[in-house]
């Protein structure tokens, strides 16, 4: 649930990009700000080390909009993917209200992929959240590289039900980055409907 | 509701806050004030902001703190609840607010690290007291009836318009 601000007529909402180091989060994250036109974004953080590998975090705020009067703000977030940057993905989840899952299509990834899947689930339920029931979309990235998996093999893995919007990118091209974060922003907007 | 709430702040609340924390900019001779919720969202602010982007410090802020819990806690502490940062020109000041906000102050040579410390003591008491009505209040609204207006009533067109352009 976001953080409304019924004085300041906000809607503040933290959105999170998960998956294993290098699948291209922090590049969804680039491919937004540079073709968000300049009144809509804030400015984005990059703690990043020296080989460009995220160490914390990456941070994009933007404003998009109104809605019914509300100022709609969204706060994108990418974790580290390394194994041992664990703990740094814990807090970033804290208080999240959607998840981005972008997945590396290559083939060398695939366990990479599951794993990471797996921590995604864990590290909710530490802090009491089921992903089932967190406004949660999938993208196939890597899509152009010749060893690219099957949709559908990656699908059954990450998507069994396939309850979940999915979507292939290529976010080096910008392709799908926008229809991903578009279909997450809707879910979690939507859930602000529901009540008990 | 299916998560967690985070935060719903009605007007009257927002302005206690704000309130409390333009006093503390004058008592402590502060430059500037935020609260900012543990998971970076920017609450209130009072003072000079001119130059300050404050959605960025919100963030940088909340990792900061989480960081250094993350410490604290390998360290067998709970949390660390204060926290300072000493600059050539500019000072910060963080403390922990009711378990979840946290209180940036920033100052310069017109205050001294003693007189804001004493200071935001007796201003997070009344904060303190504050937040625990806001998360009571929130938890209500979800125990309850669910946000309502207007919010019931966002529809796909209007989250389309908003990414139309
Ligand atoms: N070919 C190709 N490379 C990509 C794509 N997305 C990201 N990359 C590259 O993958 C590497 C890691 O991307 P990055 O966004 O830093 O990964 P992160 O660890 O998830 O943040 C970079 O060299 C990117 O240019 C894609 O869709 N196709
Ligand atoms: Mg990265």
């Amino acid at each position: 649930m976001a953080f409304i601000n019924y004085s300041a007529r906000e809607i503040n909402c933290k959105l999170v990009y998960y998956g294993p180091g290098l699948c291209g989060k922090t590049t969804n994250l680039k491919f937004i700000y540079e073709k968000i036109a300049e009144s809509a974004k804030g400015k984005m953080i990059s703690l990043a080390t020296e080989s460009e590998r995220t160490l914390f975090f990456d941070f994009l705020p933007l404003s998009l909009g109104e809605i019914r009067g509300y100022k709609t703000r969204f706060h994108l977030y990418t974790v580290p993917g390394q194994v041992f940057y664990d703990a740094s993905r814990k807090l970033i989840l804290k208080g999240v209200d959607g998840v981005v899952f972008v997945a590396d299509s290559q083939e060398e990834r695939y366990e990479a992929n599951l794993e990471s899947m797996d921590n995604l689930v864990g590290n909710l339920r530490e802090q009491g959240l089921e992903l089932e029931r967190l406004p949660c979309v999938i993208q196939y990235n890597k899509r152009d590289l010749p060893n690219a998996m099957p949709v559908d093999e990656l699908r059954a893995e990450l998507n069994p039900q396939g309850k979940r919007h999915d979507f292939e990118a290529s976010a080096s091209s910008g392709k799908g980055v926008f229809e991903t974060l578009k279909a997450l922003a809707k879910l979690v907007l939507l859930d602000l409907r529901r009540s008990k | 509701m299916s998560l967690t709430p985070q935060l719903v702040l009605f007007e009257e609340d927002h302005k206690k806050i704000v309130a409390v924390a333009e006093r503390l900019v004058s008592e402590a001779n502060a430059k500037a004030i935020f609260l900012v919720d543990k998971n970076g969202q920017l609450i209130a602010e009072a003072g000079e902001l001119k130059g300050i982007d404050t959605t960025s410090l919100a963030s940088l802020v909340a990792g900061n703190i989480a960081a250094t819990g993350g410490l604290a806690k390998i360290l067998g502490e709970e949390e660390f609840p204060i926290h300072f940062h000493q600059g050539a020109r500019d000072s910060l000041h963080i403390t922990l607010v009711a378990q979840r906000i946290i209180l940036v102050v920033i100052f310069d040579e017109r205050s001294s690290l003693g007189l804001v410390r004493l200071r935001v003591k007796k201003a997070s008491q009344r904060l303190a007291e504050i937040f625990e009505q806001v998360f009571k209040k929130t938890a209500a609204v979800f125990d309850e009836k669910g946000l309502g207006a207007p919010f019931a009533e966002i529809s796909e067109q209007d989250i389309d318009n908003l990414f139309s352009d």
